[in-house]
Order: structure tokens, then C-alpha cells, then sequence
């Protein structure tokens, strides 16, 4: 088939579960403009060579054409993923000073034992049912959950929260020739609604903050000053959106990819000091963001002898490159001791995931409680039903059974 | 050698950074033969980059900046013991002790020492110090723990600018004396080093440039004060010595190889080259102590201060070490650098100093963050990104593929109206420090030709 179309079979439901081969045949093509205009970028040294090139923007109002398919949320700031330097910098740099190091070291660390907390109860939960759905039942509830705690919002609010975050990830659900209107409308709706929400909690941590991450947003003055109300807004809603879906389906790929290697789940359960570099691993494997589709070149760039012409949309697709064989030796293989693994799982230069060391603990976390709280878990439907979104890959349900006594041999 | 290159007796002089990685690499591809690992050093490899930066500002002890090892090397360590010479014929170490070590192969990773203070008298002085080993920052910590009056800082390259920092950052006095123009202009020119110099005074550093300290006043073997040759004084009692490093060669005086104050030199694969400059087969060099001729320019033999220069070369060799003719590589990493001093943190890639323009290509000043990007005769040849270390990657690709100097105004946050100027490297022999990237072949302007230094 004609590599034009490849955008098009990539979106394509149809393909949803096994995207893989299209991706190599992606590679083969090299950068490749799509019969809409778009460029494809599936190649390991030319996507990291483009997610460090300071030409290419994040910014969608730099398209020449506005994209059908993905557009800046109406009326208001994109919020800093949507942004280039200096202001995606700027507001980085602010969100990050309640987040991480140097200023707020020990923040995601202290998270931990909240983690495991809800995964164990979580995973309590799911003690003795012989049918369970890892989805609805686990991977689903516990990052929104834990974004939740890490931004202060009360318990009671993190139903609705989870709400307004499902709604609003809806605009990147898409597939080519459907009506994108209604979803993106809905989407901005959650996201205006949530937005108010986080304002209003926000405004009430002013002078008497609670230890959280949103106390610190309003409550401390760093050199570079302080989030306007709209910022502060348009950021926290970010991170409600970019953590959850995104660890969810992460979660579910890794028990789907461990439950497909019963060897290498076997080996995890006796060598839990193995997590962290599976789940590397997983993040290569089966990357919860496929792709990037919201890059454009500022001016003509060439890359890999092909010139991308300013202002188009340029599409990164980072899980074909996580499989390029010219970087990764036996690229399709899951190996979760695999060495020197610079996957593209959280992206690359400025725009690398802001969440990662929260995302990692995360699935550590929750695939190690997951691999001792199942009694001999099996999958009930390979491929399971997947979501309809290209770019957050994930399956909508994991149907599993298991021993129904729920009691471990040799736990 | 002995036939099979896994086998047979492998030494390693130096058993710091570049030594230790050599030792696991050559474990790493297979070598199974036996390894000895002399230092001079009673401890066993440390970290050095914290020892001006988190030790002095208290955040970590001098003894926990360990080296963590990534695999078992098996070795035989003699620490504590110097080498002494080398016997290239009799292909043996002399070791101070007296011993000798036989090998078939052999590392030079003897790095660098600091640079001392030129009078030995003044150099004893209770509150004079460098900052090199981890008893030095060990003990300077704990000087500046007891809260001195104001402490003097010689010479303003990498290491004297992040000790300065450190003070401040603790809130003592630091007065800063460089003979240059500048801070850090010897390696990265006057347009990063007239803000570098902003950055002292904005950060309440005394910073006094174009001067040099002309002696060290004690009483009762106390340092008391500093002369400075502008005809000032200063009352201080502590002064850090940062007047770069020396190559530790001396052991290698009567060895035939081409070292001397410059370094040990080379091939592109690591091997050690004799007097005559022609390449050894068994004698290889990694680390701070190697000169090694790089094509991206133009084949001048860099000596660089860089840990990763430190690593990436120390694996070439051990690789080289156990491989032969074609599966041996070159080691052709682009250097690069890091820095964090005044709340920034700087890194560079490329060789800054190889280079007649600058222009800021992202950021400003102004925002505390920008891209400087150099470039020799209309190519790029090097980038220091200052708070934005994630263009770095874009950079070395530009300079890596000899993309054409200046680079478009079309980055994101290109600050528009900064224009291409001199780059305004100095003559390295004018400065104060040394510069962190010493070309030590010639200056692009200027040839210099490089003998072997007499010792
Ligand atoms: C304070 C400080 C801060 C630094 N900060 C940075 C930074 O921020 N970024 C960066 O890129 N680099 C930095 N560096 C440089 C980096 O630490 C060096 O590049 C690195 O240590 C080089 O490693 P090496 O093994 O080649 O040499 P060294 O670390 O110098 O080790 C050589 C070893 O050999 C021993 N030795 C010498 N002669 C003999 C002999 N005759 N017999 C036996 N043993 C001998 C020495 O005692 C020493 O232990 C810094 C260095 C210092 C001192
Ligand atoms: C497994 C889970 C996750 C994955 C796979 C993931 C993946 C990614 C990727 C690929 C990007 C790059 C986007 C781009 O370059 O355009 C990104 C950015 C981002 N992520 Fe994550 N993410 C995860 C979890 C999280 C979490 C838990 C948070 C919040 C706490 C978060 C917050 C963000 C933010 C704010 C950005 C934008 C960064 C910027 O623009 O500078 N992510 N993520």
C-alpha cells in the first residue's frame, strides 16, 4: 500500500491492537508526507533529532492550516505542553518548583506509601472475584487518585475530578472523517469546569496552605514570581490530563505484556528489584503515547534527506521509533533487563514528561502489588477491546480471571 | 601481548574515574585475564565534580561522593601506592614501594593534580587550599563552617566561579582575583564571560579582574591577608587556590612516551605515542592525562578536564585494549562539559575556545537562560546552553555534521537583533586558570607548534 496512507491506517480502528507492523513499515519509508500534507517521522534518530531541534514548535497556532484533528483549546492559553520557550519554560519552571528538585525534593517520594496504600486496597478489592476487569477495577481509579493527593484536592472531589479528566482527554480520541465538534466541545467543557474547580481550591489554600502541591502554587514566591489565576488554572488542569489516562494505560499494557510473557511475570514476582527496568521496558514496548501529533516546523528543516516544509503538521511517532532496530537490538523483543533503553515512552528535550518520576513509582508500584495480590491471573480476551484513541493507545478493558480463593501458593 | 587478547595481565595506573570505568568495560567485553589497579590515593575511586559543588555548600560529606560501580571488575587493587616509572621494554610498572608490576597491556589514567600555589612557604600557610581530592574539599568544608571573615578565591575558570558560588550561597564574603578579563573566559569567551562577570557581582562576589595576587600574608603560619598587584591588600583567611590543573606525567619522564606537561599523547584509539611519535601497541591512555587529535578539529590533539570525556574514552581504550585491527574504534565523542554555579547551570558541547564568532542563538541574558552557539571559519563548532541544557542534543548534531555558522534566527526563542560577534577567545597563557579545553595543538588563528615539552 501506498505510504501515503499510512497516517490514515495508523488511525484506523482496525488496527488499533497491533499498530507494530505499520510502524515498520513506516521506518522503511523514512520520513513520509501523508496525502492530507501531514509528515510522519517513525525513525529513532530522526524523531530525537527533531524533539531537540529548537525549530520545531508545540505550539498548534503556528500551522499554517488549522488541523481538523487537533486544535489549541478555544479562546484561552494552551496550557505549557501547547507552548514553546521562553513561556513553556516560564511555566514549567513554576510547576516544577512544587514538584521536584532542587526546590521540592522529597515531594514524589513522599507519595509512595500513598501509592501503595490505594494499590493495596485497590488490589484488596479484587481478592477472591473469579472475573475481574483490571481496567474499571484497578488501573482506572488509582492515578487520578494520586494526582488528587499530590495536588491537595479533597477525596470527596476526586470522583468528579476522574469525571471531568475522561471527558476532556476525549479530544484526542479521534478518528480521521468522524465529526471531531461534539468531542472537542465536550472536552473544552470538562476542561473549563475543572479548571474553575481547581481555581476555587486553590483560591482557599491562599495563606493557609496544606502541605500540597497546589498550597505551594499560590503560596510561594520563587525569583521567577508566581502562576497568574489563569496559569495556575490552565497548569494544574494539565496535569490532571497528561497523568491520567497515560499511567492508566500504561498499567493495563504492562499487566497485558507481563500476562502475554507468563515467563518474564514469573520472574518479576521472584526478582521484584527487576521493576524499574521492566517498566523502561514496558514504556518502550507499549508506550501509552504513540505519537506526538501536535509538532510543526517553524521554517523549512530537512531530516533524513526530506525536507519539511514550514508549518505543517509534523507527526512523531514515538512507539515506531521505540522499535527502531537501528537503535534497540531485537527492537520486537520484550526484554525487561534490557540495557541502555533511551526510549521515547515520556518524549524528549523541553517537552519530556513533566510527571515521569511520579508515573514511574507509580507502575512500579502498582504492577509489583498487582503481581503478588492476583492468584494465577489469566486473560480472558487477547486482544482486549482497545479505546478508540490512536495517540493514548490502551485497551478499554482487560477481562482477567483467577483462582477464586484469591489466596497466592507460596504469597 | 599474549595471543588471545582476553587473556594475559592488564595494569591500570590511576584509579580514579577513568581507571575504574577502563576496569569494568574491559571485564564488561570479556577480558579474563589478570587486572591490576595501582593508585596513589589510599581510597577507592570518588567522584569529584560534588567536591565544588554540594560538599562545600554542606549538602553532601566529602567521604560519601563514591564512585558507584557498575559491575564487578575483579581487579587487584594497590592503593595507597604511587608508580614511580615504567619500563616500556620490560613492559613493567615501578611502583614507589619498590615493586614491579609485569603487564602485556597497560592504562595511563593518572589525570591531574591542582595546580599548587607558585611559593611553596605561602602554600603551607594554615588557611591556603586547592580543591582536588576529597580530603582537600573535606577539610575546605569545614573551614568554611567555622564562618571565616572573607574568604579569596585565585583564578575564576569552572572550579574557582562554583567554590565563589558556594560561599555565597553560604553567605560568607568571597573576593574573586583573575588575572583575565573576565570569569570562565578561557574557555568560553568574552561574551559568556562578561555575563559570568555579572553574575559574580549580581551574586555580591568582590570580584576584582585583571589583577593578580602577588603574595599570601600570614603570621604564625595562619594566613592573615593577600597583596594584589594593583597595589591592594586584603584581609582574609582562607584563599582556594584555583589555578587549573597539572598532567600527572613525572612517573613517565624517562619512559620514551610522548608525555609531558601537555598530557600523554595519542591516537584517535587510544593508544600511547613514543617520543618519536610513533604509536605503541600495549600502552593506552585515558582521562584527564591523554591528548588525543580529534577530526572535528581539524585534528588537533584536545586535552580536556571532562568527566564524560573521562568515561567515553576510558571504554574506547579498554575496548581497544582487547579488540585488534578493524574491530578496534576511535574515540570521537564530542566533548562536553557541565557546570552549576550562581543557581545556573551550564553546559557546554563542542570545544568553545576552537572558534572566532558567538552568537546568542536562544534565550538572553535577561531571562537567565540562553544558547550560545560558536562557530570557526563560517562552521559550528561548539554551543553552551545555560539553563537549557535540552538543546544541547541539536547542537552537537550541528556541530558534529560541520552545519554552517551562524545558525538561522528560527529557534522558538531566538530573541531577535543578537548578531554573530568575535567570539573573543583569549591566549590561554594570558589567564589566570586553565582553561577547561586546552587546545594544545594551536589556536585557530594561530599555529602553535607542539614539541615534546622537555619533562
Ligand atoms: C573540584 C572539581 C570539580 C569538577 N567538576 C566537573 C564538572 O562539573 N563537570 C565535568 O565534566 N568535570 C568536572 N571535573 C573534572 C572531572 O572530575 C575529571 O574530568 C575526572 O575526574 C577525570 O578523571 P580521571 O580518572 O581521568 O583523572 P583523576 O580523577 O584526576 O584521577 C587520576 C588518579 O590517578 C592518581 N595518580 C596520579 N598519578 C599517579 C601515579 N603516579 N601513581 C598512581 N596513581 C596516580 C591520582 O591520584 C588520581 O586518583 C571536576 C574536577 C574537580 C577536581
Ligand atoms: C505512564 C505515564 C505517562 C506517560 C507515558 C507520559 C508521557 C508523556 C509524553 C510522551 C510527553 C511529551 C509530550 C510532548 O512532547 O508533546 C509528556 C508530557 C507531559 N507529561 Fe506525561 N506521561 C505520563 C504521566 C504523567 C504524569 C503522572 C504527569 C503529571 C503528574 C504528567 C505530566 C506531563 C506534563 C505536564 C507534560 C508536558 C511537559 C512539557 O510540555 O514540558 N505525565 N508525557
Amino acid at each position: 500500500m501506498s505510504p501515503e496512507t499510512l497516517f490514515r491506517r495508523i488511525t484506523d480502528y482496525a488496527n488499533r491492537a497491533d499498530p507494530y507492523p505499520l510502524y515498520a513499515e513506516l521506518r522503511e519509508h523514512g520520513v513520509t508526507r501523508q496525502e492530507d500534507g501531514r509528515y510522519l517521522v517513525g525513525t529513532y534518530y530522526e524523531i530525537n533529532a527533531l524533539l531537540h531541534d529548537p525549530r520545531v514548535s508545540s505550539d498548534l497556532r503556528n500551522r499554517t492550516a488549522p488541523d481538523p484533528e487537533f486544535q489549541p483549546p478555544e479562546g484561552g492559553l494552551p496550557s505549557f505542553i501547547g507552548l514553546d520557550d521562553p513561556e513553556h519554560h516560564r511555566l514549567r519552571g513554576l510547576a516544577m518548583r512544587q514538584f521536584g528538585p532542587p526546590h521540592t525534593p522529597g515531594r514524589v517520594d513522599a507519595l509512595r506509601d500513598d501509592i501503595a496504600r490505594i494499590a493495596g486496597e485497590l488490589a484488596d478489592r479484587l481478592r477472591g472475584k473469579d472475573r475481574l476487569d483490571l481496567v474499571d477495577d484497578f488501573a482506572f481509579p488509582l492515578p487520578v487518585t494520586v494526582i488528587c493527593d499530590l495536588l491537595g484536592v479533597p477525596e470527596e472531589d476526586v470522583q468528579q475530578m476522574h469525571l471531568w479528566a475522561d471527558t476532556a482527554i476525549k479530544s484526542l480520541d479521534f478518528a480521521p472523517g468522524e465529526d471531531p465538534g461534539p468531542r472537542r466541545r465536550a472536552s473544552q467543557e470538562a476542561r473549563v469546569a475543572m479548571g474553575a474547580y481547581l481555581g476555587e481550591l486553590a483560591a482557599k489554600r491562599r495563606g493557609h496552605p496544606t502541605g500540597d502541591m497546589l498550597s505551594g502554587l499560590v503560596n510561594d514566591d520563587g525569583p521567577d514570581g508566581r502562576l497568574t489565576e489563569v496559569e495556575l488554572m490552565v497548569t494544574t488542569v494539565l496535569l490532571l490530563i497528561a497523568g491520567h489516562e497515560t499511567t492508566v494505560n500504561l498499567i493495563t499494557n504492562g499487566m497485558l505484556t507481563l500476562l502475554r510473557h507468563p515467563e518474564e511475570l514469573e520472574r518479576l514476582r521472584a526478582h521484584p528489584e527487576l521493576m524499574p527496568s521492566a517498566v523502561e521496558e514496558l514504556l518502550r514496548y507499549e508506550p501509552p503515547v504513540q505519537f506526538l501529533p501536535q509538532r510543526t516546523p517553524l521554517t523549512d528543516i530537512e531530516v533524513g534527506g526530506v525536507t519539511v516544509p514550514k508549518g505543517v503538521p509534523l507527526i512523531l511517532v514515538l512507539a515506531s521509533g521505540n522499535r527502531d532496530p537501528l537503535r534497540f537490538p531485537d527492537a520486537d523483543r520484550f526484554d525487561p533487563t534490557r540495557e541502555d533503553n533511551q526510549h521515547f515512552g515520556f518524549g524528549s528535550g523541553i517537552h519530556n514528561c513533566f510527571g515521569a518520576p511520579l508515573a514511574r513509582i507509580e507502575t512500579q508500584i502498582a504492577l509489583t502489588t498487582l503481581l503478588h495480590g492476583l492468584d494465577t491471573p489469566r486473560l480472558l480476551e487477547d486482544p482486549p477491546p482497545y479505546r478508540t484513541s490512536p495517540v493514548l493507545r490502551g485497551s478499554r478493558h482487560l477481562p482477567l480471571a483467577q483462582a477464586a480463593d484469591g489466596v497466592q501458593a507460596g504469597r | 601481548m599474549s595471543r588471545d587478547p582476553w587473556d594475559g595481565r592488564i595494569v591500570i595506573v590511576g584509579a580514579s574515574l577513568a581507571g575504574l570505568r577502563a576496569a569494568e568495560t574491559l571485564r564488561a567485553e570479556g577480558f579474563a585475564g589478570e587486572l591490576t589497579i595501582v593508585g596513589d590515593e589510599p581510597h577507592p575511586p570518588y567522584d569529584r565534580p560534588p567536591l565544588s559543588k554540594q560538599v562545600l555548600l554542606g549538602r553532601a560529606r566529602a567521604e560519601d561522593c563514591v564512585l558507584p560501580a557498575r559491575r564487578e571488575t575483579g581487579a587487584t587493587w594497590k592503593l595507597g601506592v604511587r608508580a614511580a616509572g615504567l619500563d616500556g621494554d620490560g613492559r613493567q610498572v615501578i611502583l614507589a614501594n619498590g615493586e614491579h608490576l609485569p603487564y602485556d597491556r597497560l592504562l595511563i589514567a593518572t589525570g591531574t593534580r591542582a595546580r599548587p600555589w607558585p611559593q611553596p612557604e605561602e602554600a603551607a600557610l594554615d588557611g591556603v587550599f586547592t580543591v582536588r581530592t576529597m580530603e582537600d574539599a573535606g577539610r575546605l568544608a569545614e573551614r568554611l563552617d567555622a564562618g571565616p571573615r572573607r574568604v579569596l578565591v585565585i583564578g575564576a575558570g569552572f572550579t574557582g566561579s562554583e567554590i565563589a558560588s558556594a560561599c555565597r550561597e553560604r553567605g560568607l564574603a568571597v573576593t574573586v582575583a583573575e588575572r583575565g578579563p573576565a570569569p570562565l573566559i578561557g574557555a568560553l569567551g568574552g561574551t559568556v564571560g562578561s555575563w559570568a562577570a555579572e553574575l559574580h557581582r549580581s551574586h555580591g562576589v568582590d570580584l576584582r579582574c585583571g589583577v593578580t595576587v602577588t603574595a599570601l600574608r600570614g603570621s604564625g603560619g595562619r594566613l592573615t591577608g593577600a597583596e594584589l598587584s594593583d597595589g591592594s591588600a586584603l584581609d582574609v583567611d582562607v584563599a582556594v587556590v584555583a589555578l587549573g590543573a597539572v598532567r600527572n606525567t613525572e612517573w613517565l619522564a624517562d619512559s620514551g612516551l610522548a608525555a609531558g606537561p601537555k598530557g600523554v599523547a595519542c591516537d584517535a584509539g587510544c593508544r600511547v605515542v613514543d617520543m618519536y611519535g610513533i604509536v605503541t601497541d600495549d600502552v593506552f591512555v585515558a582521562g584527564d592525562v591523554a591528548r588525543f587529535p580529534h577530526p572535528l578539529f581539524q585534528y588537533q590533539f584536545l586535552a580536556l578536564e571532562h568527566w564524560g570525556n573521562a568515561v567515553a574514552q576510558a571504554e574506547v581504550a579498554a575496548h581497544n585494549m582487547i579488540s585488534r585491527g578493524r574491530e578496534r574504534r576511535p574515540h570521537l565523542s564530542v566533548p562536553a562539559f557541565w557546570s552549576s554555579q550562581f543557581g545556573l547551570n551550564i553546559k557546554s558541547v563542542g570545544v568553545p575556545t576552537f572558534s572566532d564568532q558567538v552568537v546568542i542563538a536562544q534565550g538572553s541574558p535577561e531571562e537567565r537562560r540562553l544558547v550560545a552557539v560558536y562557530g570557526y571559519q563560517g562552521r559550528v563548532t561548539a554551543a553552551v546552553t545555560v539553563n537549557s541544557a535540552k538543546s544541547l542534543e541539536h547542537y552537537e548534531e550541528l556541530i558534529c555534521t560541520g552545519a554552517p555558522f551562524p545558525p538561522g534566527p528560527d529557534a522558538a526563542d531566538h530573541v531577535p537583533g543578537r548578531e554573530p560577534e568575535p567570539s573573543d577567545v583569549p591566549d590561554p597563557r594570558g589567564l589566570t586558570h586553565g582553561p577547561t579545553v586546552a587546545l594544545t595543538g594551536h589556536l585557530p588563528d594561530r599555529r602553535l607548534v607542539v614539541l615534546r615539552p622537555g619533562g
